[in-house]
């Protein structure tokens, strides 16, 4: 801040004391552009996240101390109540655990595939934008229709997978009823949907990794798998970290699918494919029990913001390569 | 309903008046001989125009347009807006139940509802904790209408009346007449009403003389079968006075489970869930001879085995049974509520019910209309013509018990069903099974 500008004093009528002179209209505003314009700019997403996303995880938070009457809008304070409940409800641990199973049934071989995919799409094939888009056709259909399509195959008695088995002398494979075959059923409709998607966003990656890179490397006589390790992967890490986060939160909110697997949409007699976010949703719609709910929701919540540093740390720990390791190092050189 | 009712009330409100209308109009429009008056009409037409909504869900067999247009021989809708030509109705069907019990609920506090909303049976309890936001629809005019047990389960502890009921399901017992001929038994509508007419003994021995027989489930599942035993039950879950849940200590409640973890042992129950693929891929096939049919199941075994060879016996076991049907409330905070509660009582009149059961089959629970003409000459060509009518008739009066539901009956409910199903999939032994449905009804409430 300048303190004098001969120029522009005005005399002040108290005393002999000078203050520093006011600014002129003009250079207020232009100060204040400089100061307040990007916030304005940014604004927009701020309100409508305050009232979309802010105000409802608030809201949801005092909910969930309450024992809550969705009707008539009214609730008394339980305190912890809601959250010792859930915490220790089987059906909660249950749920956990199937969908950490099913996140895992799905994630891991999802990406494995989108990245093989990514580097076929990468290659020099005909009819390119074809194959592209195919891959991207199961992300357009709606889960609830993957959902229809899946259920006539993993069928108990009638699907077409078992009906196979049978033909070739095989027992029945119970979907519907052994825990980790619903979840490999799930998993395989979940894959369905976003494995196409997923390498879309890894062949985008690919295609920037600039060519001389693997003329190099061919030159020092690297093959297509070497180059591949050496020189495709190491360059796709930002995006894989991009898509491992994007999936990872996709997985812990399955509700879809488990929804779609059986008529009846409670995730099983003994809650074999009941999801967390298929749990919250009986807790609220099914047994009217919003207070027991929203404390899911919570949990759920902060589920995901530990799941999402670990994957932070993980990431910046191991898998970012130098660019990673060279903010780390710069970041401690300022402080 | 007397005429002399009609005239007293034309000096009313439009509520009123257009509430004379609609059991005039009724009057008319289903008049076998077409005698006609016109005289309602007119009083509609000098009120203001006004617009009410009505939303239901599935089929009511009220008017095809909204319904998803199928085949119906009348629309009641239309008919509703020429006999008030100052009222205009906006009829909206949600898919499916679930849908509507979701909008229901959400909206029911603070506004948003449709003058006049469906409400099924099965969230009835839930709706009836909230009796005091819906429309008192108590009235002389329409006293006696409807089966005592159908007005009883809408009327709450102060005696308001807050649903007009609209059909019920009544049920007899439906079976694949090619099943039961291969298992050796007479398989003539005679022969399995005979059969079947008797105690829950009686049912199971004929389940495990067919499964004996043929290797093959006598029935669909458990769950269905509990449907029918635990509706036969005056208090199965919760004690009345109180709500406290006494599924645990319910003697009856035990016993059911015994019989039924008992008969999936011996085979008798085929362990396909309803509504699922398997079941519906099980239907045609034969895999199960027999299930428990409410009136509006006969289109969905129609559906699932079109091939089939299929029969209704007019009988069940202990008596009678009621699965499913409907009302029509008005929410207390709508706009329109005397208008609304004049086109809902339109509506669930016998006449416009026995129309509603020619479009969709839906049955009425006015015992009025299911002895007007048109129902009890229903016959369906499917099931071998049938006379349903009749036989539906027979079932519906036999109903003489409806369970008491409280506000965690269907929480109960599930659980049971989940550990009847754990014990039909063979996750679990009965007895651990239970053990689990105790851990789950104490988790309750």
């Amino acid at each position: 801040m300048t303190t004098t500008k001969p120029h522009t004093e005005v005399p002040t009528p108290r005393g002999p004391e000078r203050r520093p002179a006011p600014l002129t209209m003009r250079q207020r505003m232009g100060r204040w552009d400089v100061k307040f314009s990007p916030y304005l700019y940014i604004a927009p997403f701020w309100i409508v996240f305050a009232i979309v996303g802010l105000f409802p995880i608030f809201y949801t938070a005092v909910i969930s101390f309450q024992e809550w009457d969705l009707v008539r809008n009214t609730g008394t304070m339980v305190g912890f109540d809601n959250f010792a409940f859930v915490l220790q409800d089987r059906e909660f641990w249950l749920s956990l655990r199937n969908t950490f199973s099913i996140f895992l049934l799905s994630s891991v071989p999802q990406l494995v595939a989108a990245t093989f995919i990514a580097a076929m799409l990468d290659k020099n094939i005909r009819a390119k934008t074809f194959w592209r888009m195919g891959v991207l056709l199961p992300y357009v259909v709606a889960p609830v229709a993957v959902a229809l399509i899946f259920s006539n195959m993993f069928g108990d008695r009638y699907g077409l997978i078992n009906s196979f088995l049978n033909d070739i002398g095989l027992s029945s494979i119970m979907w519907h009823v052994d825990v980790i075959p619903s979840h490999v059923a799930i998993a395989t409709m979940v894959n369905f949907r976003w494995t196409g998607y997923n390498a879309l966003i890894l062949l985008a990656a690919m295609q920037a990794i600039p060519r001389d890179l693997y003329e190099a490397a061919a030159i020092d006589g690297a093959g297509t798998m070497r180059r591949f390790f050496s020189v495709t992967l190491p360059q796709i890490r930002p995006t894989m970290i991009f898509v491992i986060i994007t999936s990872t939160i996709g997985g812990l909110q399955i509700f879809d699918e488990p929804r779609m697997f059986d008529t009846n949409g409670q995730g099983g007699s003994n809650h074999q494919w009941e999801t967390i976010a298929l749990y919250l949703y009986n807790k609220g719609w099914v047994d009217f029990d919003f207070g027991r709910a929203a404390a899911v929701a919570w949990i759920l919540f902060l589920i995901i913001i530990a799941i999402g540093l670990l994957n932070l740390f993980i990431t910046r720990r191991f898998i970012a390569g130098d660019a990673g390791a060279s903010t780390k190092k710069s970041k401690k050189v300022t402080k | 309903m007397s005429f002399s009712r009609r005239k007293t009330t034309l000096g009313f409100a439009a509520g009123a008046a257009t509430l004379a209308l609609a059991l005039a109009g009724c009057g008319n429009s289903s008049d076998p001989e077409g005698s006609s008056s016109a005289a309602p009409g007119e009083t509609g037409s000098n009120d203001e125009p006004i617009t009410l909504t009505l939303a239901t869900f599935n089929q009511f067999g009220y008017s095809s347009e909204s319904e998803g247009g199928g085949d119906y021989m009348y629309d009641l809708i239309a008919e509703y807006e020429e006999l008030n030509p100052n009222v205009d109705v906006v009829y909206n069907v949600a898919d499916t139940s679930n849908t509507a019990r979701e909008n229901f609920f959400t909206k029911l506090g603070p506004g948003g509802l449709a003058d006049v909303e469906a409400i099924e049976v099965d969230w009835l309890p839930e709706a009836m904790q909230y009796s005091d936001l819906l429309a008192d629809l108590t009235s002389p005019d329409v006293d006696g209408r409807w089966l005592q047990w159908k007005t009883d389960a809408a009327t709450d502890k102060d005696g308001r009346l807050i649903g007009y009921g609209t059909d019920i399901g009544p049920e007899a017992i439906c079976y694949n007449v090619d099943a039961i001929e291969a298992a050796g038994m007479d398989a003539s509508r005679e022969a399995m009403t005979a059969a079947i007419d008797g105690d829950w003994d009686n049912f199971f021995a004929l389940g495990k003389q067919y499964s004996d027989a043929t290797g093959k489930g006598f029935y669909e599942e458990n769950a269905a079968v509990l449907q029918a035993m635990i509706g036969q039950l005056e208090a199965p879950y919760e004690d009345p006075a109180t709500d406290e849940i006494i599924a645990l200590t319910n003697p009856e409640v035990k016993e059911i489970y015994d019989t039924l973890t008992a008969a999936s042992d011996a085979g008798i129950s085929a362990g396909l869930q309803q509504w699922g693929d398997d079941w519906a891929a099980g239907m045609a096939n034969g895999d199960f001879a027999a299930m428990p049919c409410p009136s509006w199941m006969l289109g969905v075994i129609a559906g699932n085995a079109p091939e089939g060879n299929w029969d209704i016996a007019d009988a069940f076991p202990n008596g009678g049974g009621n699965w499913g049907g409907s009302y029509l409330t008005v929410p207390a905070n709508g706009e329109n509520v005397e208008a609304a509660t004049a086109l809902a009582a339109w509506l669930t009149a016998p006449e416009q019910q026995a129309k509603a059961f020619a479009n969709v089959g839906a049955f009425p629970s006015q015992p009025e209309a299911s002895e007007s003409e048109a129902v009890q000459a229903a016959t369906n060509e499917f099931f071998n013509d049938a006379p349903i009518g009749q036989i539906f008739t027979t079932r519906a009066a036999a109903v003489t018990v409806a369970p008491y539901k409280g506000p965690h009956y269907f929480q109960v409910n599930d659980a049971m069903v989940n550990a009847l199903r754990r014990v039909d999939e063979g996750t679990m032994s009965a007895a651990d099974s239970w053990a689990q449905f105790e851990a789950d009804v104490q988790a309750i409430g």
